[in-house]
């Protein structure tokens, strides 16, 4: 789960991590309201779950009440890289002596933490390991010792910061590692870290994603939930208990297991489809939830086509089957199936639907099969979205060097 | 010849007396599996079908022999649960829980390293099943018979597929490995594989990845460096974007890191075959073992 920056911010200042002074605002008056609090000249910023706000007019500076109602009303609802801004966070201006990076990542490949301290912030991380590698410091952290001074030391000096500022940055390494576990968090990114012009170290931006398994633990932050932000899909997925992800295609997805269904997306985009969905209806699915499961597929107006693949181990056919029957009961579709039943019961499943004799529902005997015929028959994909970023192989700037 | 679990396996069932604990617990019994105990703390003393039911682990081991546990509890207890087996001298632990925290993990994945006494196999897994000798967890044994074809994977359902596809052509398995869907899990494909290069009814070895994390891009150096045995390989989620998490908490694309194409890219120049669906994962393997 990610927070938007002043939610990050309100979980580093309960760690003791510094801030500059700031108050949320979601409308327009709050953020006047908010300024006069503050004092001017503040900086409103828009609260986005995506980088680059501030080249695309997001963060301005106001040196008084008129500017701050100005840009208040100019950066909420606007939208940056398809993300509408509902949220406002209106801070103290800084005076910036020096502009440092510092992270916690979680690195699953040395199964430790990982922080990090660079000399050069203000900038992504990858461009600055591409201007100069060595001034980014990185040490792995063994989680059952925990940080410990000489790390922050080691960060500092092999960083190469100002001297003056070793022991304030140290203890801020320390604050974000206690913030880091104790908030079950999977990243923590500081960029920039402030030197202001008064040698003071705060954390002028926050960036934070916490393990959405652990939320059990920190009610207070699961509520944080950006739901303003969610697709309307995933968040009626989520309501519901699915495992859902959208996508941009027209053929609808829905199978059981997360390997199997990410191995469908594949098989269909290799017969020439474009998936509309990840959907995992998980081990042992219910009539009921394959029925549930339906209805958010076919919420995305992009569908034309859905494919259901089932390999049956816990999961019934029949159960499927019947989900399906249900489904074609209760919901006015209007779109082709193609369902694909193996395993558990698969022969009961197949009989119930050939007895069903629903409507424009094809069944497949193996998954390539079905994955051509729900191509075919879900036709053209809707135009390439152009500004969607593509999964790339390319380089990979912020590994670990030692790996 | 088998790995990890066979009929020498004395299991004990962490959460035996709740619903999917007896469930399962009571489906590998009766495939064959030496189900010595359950434990529940609190309930010592009962019995779930004849399973004596014990307070703690450590009771399991000494008055009924447990020598592997399986781990069904939820989320918050389940590394207590583990750790736990580990402490009462448990060899081989298979947990098969989703959703444990990741930090949770990381302790515990930490300590198990540096007392090498017990291996982890999971969380979020299926288990391990040795068709003809044994079954532990949540595995649909009856798709499996016995063979010489070694599978190792991340993920529950599209092992059932790409066994089911080598069922089809005759070929059965020596053991099947879930080792789980998580960010950090006990064993990884080098673990796994390792002992299959050294399991001698093991022929073939068909490893199932997906995308997320470095694992199989550090599997196919091992592979070049140690494994004489042919290595089949998938790899799952080609199609996913970028920052979303696909089903399983350890499946995400970061930035550039952890695709399903790199992945490809480095086992194939490391010689291992990469099939690009489940069939011509079964077809690539019959064409190993001809």
């Amino acid at each position: 789960m990610d927070l938007l920056e002043y939610q990050g911010k309100q979980l580093f200042a309960r760690h003791g991590v510094p801030i500059p002074e700031g108050r949320p605002a979601a409308t327009i008056e709050e953020a006047v309201i908010a300024a006069d609090e503050v004092g001017y000249p503040v900086v409103i910023k828009a609260q986005v779950l995506i980088g680059g706000r501030g080249k695309a007019g997001g963060i301005k500076l106001a040196n008084d009440r008129e500017e701050a109602e100005r840009h208040a009303k100019a950066i909420i609802g606007m939208d940056i890289h398809g993300f509408t801004v509902h949220q406002l966070y209106v801070e103290k201006a800084s005076d910036i002596a020096e502009e440092y990076y510092a992270a916690v990542v979680f690195d699953r490949g040395a199964k430790q933490p990982m922080v990090m301290l660079s000399r050069m912030g203000g900038m992504e991380v990858e461009e600055i390991a591409e201007k100069d590698p060595t001034a980014i410091a990185r040490l792995h952290v063994d989680p059952l010792v925990g940080f410990q001074a000489f790390h922050g030391r080691r960060l500092a000096f092999e960083s190469g910061i100002a001297e003056d500022v070793i022991r304030p940055v140290g203890t801020m390494l320390e604050r974000l590692y206690e913030a880091f576990v104790g908030e079950d968090a999977m990243l923590l990114e500081v960029n920039p870290l402030l030197v202001t012009g008064d040698r003071e170290v705060v954390a002028l931006d926050a960036k934070v994603t916490l393990d959405g398994n652990a939320l059990y633990r920190h009610p207070e932050t699961a509520e944080l939930r950006n739901t303003g932000a969610e697709d309307p899909q995933e968040r009626m997925a989520r309501e519901r208990g699915l495992t859902y992800v959208k996508l941009d295609g027209n053929v609808g997805i829905l199978g059981n297991g997360a390997g199997l269904v990410m191995s469908t997306l594949d098989v269909v985009a290799q017969a020439g489809g474009r998936p509309a969905n990840f959907l995992d209806a998980g081990g042992g699915s219910k009539a009921e939830e394959i029925s549930n499961a339906v209805e958010v597929i076919l919420a995305n107006p992009k569908v034309t086509g859905v494919l259901f693949n089932i390999f049956g181990g816990i999961t019934r056919c029949d159960e499927v089957a019947n989900g399906l029957i249900t489904a074609f009961g209760s919901l006015d579709i209007s779109v082709p199936f193609v369902v694909r039943l193996d395993g558990t019961n698969d022969e009961e499943g197949r009989r119930l639907l050939a007895d069903a004799d629903l409507p424009n529902v094809h069944v497949e005997k193996t998954m390539l099969e079905a994955a051509s015929r729900a191509v075919e028959l879900a036709g053209e994909a809707p135009p390439e979205d152009a500004d969607r970023p593509g999964p790339s192989a390319g380089a990979d700037p912020d590994a670990d060097p030692e790996q | 010849m088998s790995i990890l679990v066979d009929k020498d396996t004395k299991l004990v069932v962490a959460g035996l007396t709740g619903r999917e604990g007896s469930f399962h617990g009571l489906n590998n019994r009766r495939y064959g599996t030496d189900l010595v105990a359950g434990v529940t703390p609190s309930k010592g003393g009962q019995d779930v079908e004849g399973v004596p039911v014990f307070d703690t682990v450590h009771a399991a081991v000494q008055e009924a022999g447990a020598n592997t546990a399986m781990v069904f509890v939820p989320p918050p207890a389940a590394a207590d649960a583990i750790l736990e087996a580990a402490d009462a001298g448990v060899e081989l632990v298979i947990c098969i829980t989703e959703g444990i925290p990741a930090h949770d993990m990381l302790r515990v994945y930490t300590h198990l390293r540096r007392d090498e006494r017990t291996r982890l196999v999971g969380p979020n897994c299926p288990g391990i099943l040795s068709p003809g000798k044994a079954n532990v967890g949540i595995i649909p044994a009856h798709f499996f018979s016995e063979g010489n074809v070694g599978l190792v994977s991340r993920s529950g359902t599209l092992t059932y597929q790409i066994g089911n596809e080598l069922a089809q052509r005759g070929f059965g398995n020596s053991t099947i490995v879930g080792i789980g869907g998580d960010p950090v899990v006990g064993s990884s494909f080098i673990d796994v594989i390792a002992q299959f290069e050294s399991d001698p009814e093991t022929e073939l070895i068909v490893m199932c990845g997906e995308i997320g994390g470095d694992e199989e891009e550090r599997t196919a150096d091992y592979i070049a460096e140690s494994v004489s045995k042919p290595v089949v390989a998938y790899i799952a989620g080609f199609t996913a974007p970028p920052g979303k998490t696909m089903g399983h908490a350890g499946a995400i694309v970061s930035g550039s890191k952890g695709t399903a194409a790199a992945k490809a890219e480095a086992l194939e120049a490391k010689g291992v075959r990469v099939g690009r669906n489940p069939t011509e994962v079964a077809d690539a393997a019959s064409e190993a073992l001809a």
